[in-house]
């Protein structure tokens, strides 16, 4: 057994900008499968190893994509590479089954992701890059099934017992100010804008306030006001949640070379 | 994997465009179109491994099939983004394609345009109700505006594959594929899938 040494990648802009999507949906993914055998019912966990499947596929086009241009493969980039490397916005990052989180937790990041995803996706389909907008016209169909599902939970447990809304107002504080990174731009938004590649970050705010402002509503949630603090994510600097997220995502990979199923 | 443009997806007939390997390297054999028509007659028979009761070709995910001098092309489209049955798909293709003696067999993707279920044929959709899966609804008269979902608002008139009752209810979004949720009948009391419409 010899653990491998990992990649390092110099990014371009533009495969910046689609890891920063690709490996949003990946961690997310990873995190969403913490969950199997340990939703609140059956249907729910088979619900969110399914979202995990979708999101997986989409971050395998996207890797797949954006490394070709870099010379790795998906599994090379989501297994070989060290957490500075990694472009996912925290929120994905976050733990969900600890750290006093639940499943309010995971409902609410899974609805706010799910909403930005699908905006995003919708906006990618006329991408000058041709497979970028191939790859959103399929995932913008999922993303829409992951919005409808993920707002149920939202109103339920916002508008249910005191307890569920109780757990779901901390959840909103707990996640709000991680949003702030999925809506602001830095010079890789405006590269991607300039080149027809997709949205700057601060295009998807309208739509998505559309879509999850009247769910928050009839869930009775109370949306915080912005604050100071800004996650980096995205730019490469992660919180101290995310090196044992890899450690676990990666761990195969890294202790059996190229092993396979 | 072959990444499609754009601009190549207009004539899905064999004959129509020179396709994305070009003129040179297409097949210029007299039996090529009869061998292009065997070819579907072919993926007729080869089944979904997630759902055994309809074929490649009732699911609508086969493209097109392209006579090479060097290998018979057939092109599909992805389900779901992370479908865990597109590989097997492949190799069942390739696997019938050269059983056939059509091959060697060559298998591409095509991401765009996204498969959806308004290409499940009209055959495919009674071997759905037979197998007890209710087949998906028509998508075609959404608007594109329709992508970004309002809010947790989805039709849900599934009528019930064994006794035709209108009278169902949705158990859960998700099911034992992606493709798929999990319904009961009211009426006849039997639990029954739904294939979801995308």
């Amino acid at each position: 057994m010899t653990a491998v040494a990992s990649i390092e990648i110099k990014a371009a802009p533009a495969q910046e900008y689609l890891l920063r999507i690709g490996d949003t949906c990946l961690i997310h993914a990873q995190r969403l499968a913490e969950w199997s055998g340990h939703a609140p019912i059956l249907e729910e966990d088979i619900a969110l190893t399914n979202l995990a499947l979708d999101l997986v596929g989409q971050a395998r086009a996207l890797l797949t994509h954006a490394g070709a241009a870099l010379g790795y493969d998906e599994d090379q980039l989501a297994f070989l590479r060290d957490e500075r490397d990694f472009r996912n916005a925290t929120l994905v990052e976050l733990p969900s089954r600890k750290g006093g989180r639940d499943f309010a937790d995971l409902a609410l990041r899974n609805f706010v992701l799910a909403a930005w995803l699908n905006v995003l996706w919708a906006k990618l389909e006329a991408s000058s890059d041709a497979e970028v907008a191939a790859i959103a016209g399929k995932a913008v169909k999922e993303a829409r099934y992951h919005v409808a599902h993920a707002a149920e939970w939202v109103v339920r447990l916002g508008d249910g017992t005191d307890e569920s809304a109780r757990r779901m107002a901390r959840a909103v504080e707990r996640t709000w100010p991680y949003l702030a990174e999925l809506f602001e731009d830095d010079a890789v938004d405006e590269a991607a804008e300039r080149a027809g590649l997709g949205p700057r970050r601060s295009a998807l705010r309208a739509d998505w306030a559309a879509l999850v402002e009247p769910v928050l509503a009839d869930a009775r949630l109370a949306v915080p006001e912005a604050g100071q603090f800004r996650s980096t994510g995205m730019r490469g600097v992660h919180s101290e949640h995310f090196g044992y997220v890899l450690a676990e995502m990666q761990v195969l990979q890294r202790s059996y070379p190229g092993g396979v199923w | 994997m072959v990444s499609p443009s754009r601009a190549e997806y207009g004539a899905p007939s064999p004959e129509g465009t020179a396709g994305r390997l070009g003129a040179a390297r297409r097949s210029a054999r007299p039996d090529d179109r009869a061998r292009v028509e065997q070819a579907w007659r072919v993926l007729q028979d080869v089944l979904d491994p997630e759902v055994p009761a309809i074929s490649v070709t009732d699911l609508g995910i086969v493209r097109d099939v392209i006579a090479h001098e060097d290998a018979m092309e057939v092109v599909v489209t992805p389900t779901y983004s992370g479908c865990p049955a597109t590989e097997v798909i492949a190799q069942s293709i390739s696997e019938a394609i050269d059983a056939a003696g059509l091959g060697p067999a060559r298998i591409t993707q095509r991401r765009a345009p996204a498969w959806t279920t308004d290409w499940i044929t009209p055959e495919g959709r009674d071997k759905l109700r037979r197998y007890g899966i209710a087949p998906p609804g028509a998508c075609a008269s959404e608007p594109a505006s329709a992508k970004v979902a309002p809010i947790r608002l989805m039709a849900r008139h599934v009528p019930c594959p064994r006794c035709g009752s209108e009278q169902t209810e949705r158990l859960a979004a998700f099911g034992s594929t992606a493709c798929k949720a999990l319904y009961r009948c009211v009426s006849c009391r039997e639990p029954f899938e739904h294939f979801k419409p995308i």
